[in-house]
């Protein structure tokens, strides 16, 4: 029997310099604004020259008419590995999917990835209408809700197949808005108790105010190299451990109630040599209350079914028992569009390099990052996770 | 159970009048087959003409097997009610207007899940629902999901009354109520609930027989429209034109003629006159004052209703010049349904073969008698389709003509009718 190529292993991977681009609730700026000051924040944060970053991936929604082609020209910049990934909440996993091998391989010796988006008073609405073949055909003319109905549906029918309730996912948001307290960057200044989540005004029932992302400008970047090259540089680091991918997984479920990740976990966890217990810190995709439950259950820190009783069994605060979306996430520090596909990377990248501040794990080494983006029709179609360690 | 619609206070004249706010209209092109479908009132969705799967949404390439081949195939719509939610918020102004809004997932028994608008009547999930499809106020198709079983007054769902025409409680203009059509269209309008019906005759001095009778319905008014005259057209929406809701445009001229069976063109000219010029002169003068109105009220102005003939779409020589006005007066209804689908006023053509009335004395039958077509006018407005061809001539030669224009034309040359 031929021996055909088996896939590689994820060795000699490095993600370094997380950087943020302050969040703003509505910005003038374009898209490229905040790609610019990205990739400003990587150069002198690293202290290489531009030419030096010779791998760029860039992820954004609001970019058009240019890709990542056209921000090499606006930036000046001119690498000989670049990628587009336009994938919204799974962007980041997907980025350092593909950084990681291109360093691997030797394309590139240093990828900056960036997501950038800008929001403008009305351009949310924009996004909606156009966001995917099916929306405008399928999804957007019931309703306009975007992916509030789609997620109603998703988050009412889990309620009813798995008894959860309300409060469960009431926990999920209260506990996020106690880490963005301590995260300077978090759109939301204001603590959230249990009681303000469950009087919130219905937007589609049963998702209620506090169970949507607020969307917003900002950005999300990190840089991929060789472990050896960001030690030279003298940069705090985490090496890639594990790394899952997965489109349009389960299509044949009527209605979502497991996302790709329950399809290649144990791949997952076989690259890290890792089990689901020996994550200190997990950042899930926060789009809603439901989708981080489901992540709980199908990264196989619980049964699928049992994400209510795990809720009400943890302390999801980063202070907590299983700390998870440790500087609030989406849900109480905004949606910077495509960065949000990157906040859980980066906060990561900063609990597990002494980085998180007031915020800090304790003693985190092993860190889990899990995406999920484009909703298209009825659900996301891409899913993703990989697993951190600490360098050393 | 749906509440019967109750006639809606007078409307408040210091308010100003809302503007029509359009759902999201636009649409790829393989998903305007849904639309095409729903312009006859057919739910149809792609089906693999090689592995047989169904889909929704539709596709360019069949999703389980990757064939080209889907062809458009009729849906029963039964299925699953799985999971819905009531919108409180949308970024659509439309459905701002019109919170809170009710939507489902369901599973079709056929097999893909589809979101649907819901009916107030559909039970809380999991129920069985059948799905329907609609035109909405864009004039695109929509999914609906509809009661296994509804209730009597199901039809004035609001959610439903916002895809459909319906006359009840409406105030309807017919224009030619003496011809044997335009008394039974009023009769119907009548019947549907109608609130006023103005009724137009062209030439006061003319009383066929049962219009004394027809003027003396509490619903009706006569009113005085010639649509060979520009003034009397300008006039009548002068009067009344800020008021109609629906314009029914029975005014037609026919003549049994072809080209070498007369000579001149003096009859030819006045079927244009009357079949197209007619529309054009009823459409320039009531047009703009229907799509202000487009979203004033619950019996808001809603759709225009042209008749036409089966032989618009291929000319039949024993009527050819009678054809050919028709054939110019649907190109021209394609113009303005484009024109008043901008404030979501639907445009309702119908073709029906021959009529039971002395124009067609000697066709033999099957011939569709008037108060058939007139039911079938008001069906079409309360199921808000676009196209209807009444009657089992029109149905045979639209099926004809679909399967091959060309074929049709020889067969109709050959006096094959």
């Amino acid at each position: 029997m031929t021996a055909y190529l088996k896939r590689k292993g994820y060795e000699g991977v490095a993600l370094t310099l997380p950087v943020t681009v302050s969040y703003e609730r509505y910005s003038i700026h374009g898209a490229h604004w905040y790609v610019g000051q990205a990739v400003r924040a990587l150069v002198q944060g690293s202290g290489l020259g531009k030419a030096q970053i010779d791998g760029l991936t860039v992820s954004s929604f609001s970019l058009a008419p240019d890709t990542a082609v056209g921000v090499t020209q606006h930036l000046g910049l001119s690498p000989r590995w670049l990628d587009h990934i336009p994938t919204g909440g799974a962007s980041g996993v997907m980025a350092l999917r593909r950084a990681a091998r291109a360093v691997q391989c030797g394309d590139a010796e240093v990828v900056a990835c960036v997501a950038a988006d800008t929001n403008h008073v009305d351009s949310f609405r924009h996004t909606l209408g156009a966001f995917s073949d099916f929306a405008r055909d399928a999804s957007y003319p019931y309703g306009a809700g975007g992916p509030n109905s789609m997620f109603a549906f998703i988050t009412a029918h889990y309620m009813r197949q798995y008894g959860a309730r309300r409060e469960d996912f009431g926990r999920i948001a209260v506990a996020q808005r106690a880490n963005a307290l301590a995260n300077p960057n978090a759109l939301f200044k204001t603590p959230l108790s249990l009681e303000q989540y469950m009087a919130a005004r219905p937007v589609a029932a049963p998702i209620h105010l506090f169970d949507c992302v607020m969307p917003c400008a900002g950005a999300e970047a990190f840089l991929v190299m060789a472990p050896e090259r960001a030690r030279d540089l003298g940069l705090p680091h985490v090496l890639l451990r594990g790394a899952i991918e997965r489109h349009n997984a389960f299509s044949a479920d009527p209605v979502m109630v497991r996302g790709g990740w329950a399809m290649d976990r144990e791949d997952l966890y076989a690259q890290a040599g890792m089990r689901p217990a020996d994550i200190d810190v997990l950042q899930t995709y926060d789009d809603y209350p439901v989708i981080v439950m489901m992540q709980f259950e199908d990264l196989g820190f619980c049964a699928k079914g049992e994400g209510p009783d795990f809720v009400r069994a943890h302390d999801l605060r980063f202070s907590g028992d299983f700390p998870q979306n440790t500087g609030g996430a989406q849900l109480s520090s905004g949606q910077a569009g495509a960065a949000g596909g990157f906040i859980g990377m980066t906060e990561t990248i900063r609990q597990l390099t002494g980085q998180a501040g007031a915020r800090a794990v304790p003693g985190a080494r092993r860190g889990l990052v899990a995406g999920f983006g484009m909703v298209t029709y009825d659900r996301c179609l891409c899913t993703g996770a990989v697993i951190l360690e600490a360098s050393a | 159970m749906t509440q019967a619609f109750a006639k809606p206070p007078r409307k408040n004249p210091l308010l100003r009048t809302p503007q029509m706010n359009l759902p999201p209209a636009a649409r790829g092109r393989v998903a305007l087959g849904l639309t095409a479908a729903a312009a006859e009132g057919r739910f149809m969705l792609q089906v693999c003409s090689e592995c047989g799967a169904t889909q929704y949404p539709p596709r360019e390439a069949c999703h389980q097997c990757l064939s080209p081949a889907l062809r458009w195939q009729d849906q029963t719509g039964a299925g699953e009610l799985l999971t819905e939610t009531t919108l409180s918020h949308s970024n659509d102004l439309y459905f701002r207007e019109r919170l809170p809004w009710r939507l489902g997932m369901v599973r079709l028994d056929a097999g893909p899940s589809a979101m649907v608008h819901l009916h107030g009547e559909v039970g809380a999930a999991p129920s069985r629902v059948r799905v329907g499809v609609r035109l909405d106020r864009a004039g695109q198709a929509v999914l609906i999901g509809f009661p296994e079983k509804g209730s009597e007054h199901m039809a004035d769902d609001p959610m439903l009354r916002e895809m459909a025409s319906d006359p009840k409680f409406r105030k309807v203009l017919v224009t030619d109520g003496k011809s044997p059509v335009g008394q039974a269209v009023v009769r119907a309008l009548a019947k549907a609930g109608a609130d006023l019906i103005w009724v137009g005759q062209a030439e006061p001095w003319k009383q066929p027989a049962g219009f004394a009778e027809l003027a003396r319905l509490p619903q009706v008014s006569v009113v005085d429209l010639d649509v060979r005259d520009e003034r009397s057209v300008q006039e009548l929406a002068a009067l009344i034109g800020a008021k109609v809701d629906i314009v029914i445009n029975t005014a037609e001229l026919h003549r049994r003629h072809g080209i070498g069976g007369r000579a001149g063109t003096e009859v030819a000219r006045e079927e244009m006159e009357v079949n197209y010029l007619g529309l054009l002169r009823l459409a320039q003068a009531f047009g703009p004052v229907l799509m202000a109105r487009a979203a004033d009220g619950a019996t808001h102005a809603t759709a225009w209703v042209n008749l036409l003939s089966i032989c618009a779409l291929s000319n039949h020589p024993p009527e050819g010049t009678y054809s050919a006005s028709k054939a110019a007066a649907l190109s021209l209804a394609q113009c303005l349904r484009a024109e008043l689908r901008a404030a979501g006023v639907r445009v309702l053509n119908v073709f029906p073969g021959p009529l039971d009335d002395e124009w067609s004395q000697n066709v033999p039958p099957p011939k569709l008698a008037p108060q058939a077509l007139a039911s079938a006018i008001v069906k079409a407005l309360r199921d808000g389709v676009e196209d209807v061809y009444p009657g089992d001539i029109a149905q045979d030669w639209l099926a004809r003509w679909r399967d091959n224009p060309k074929v049709l034309e020889r067969e109709l040359a050959a006096g094959g009718s």
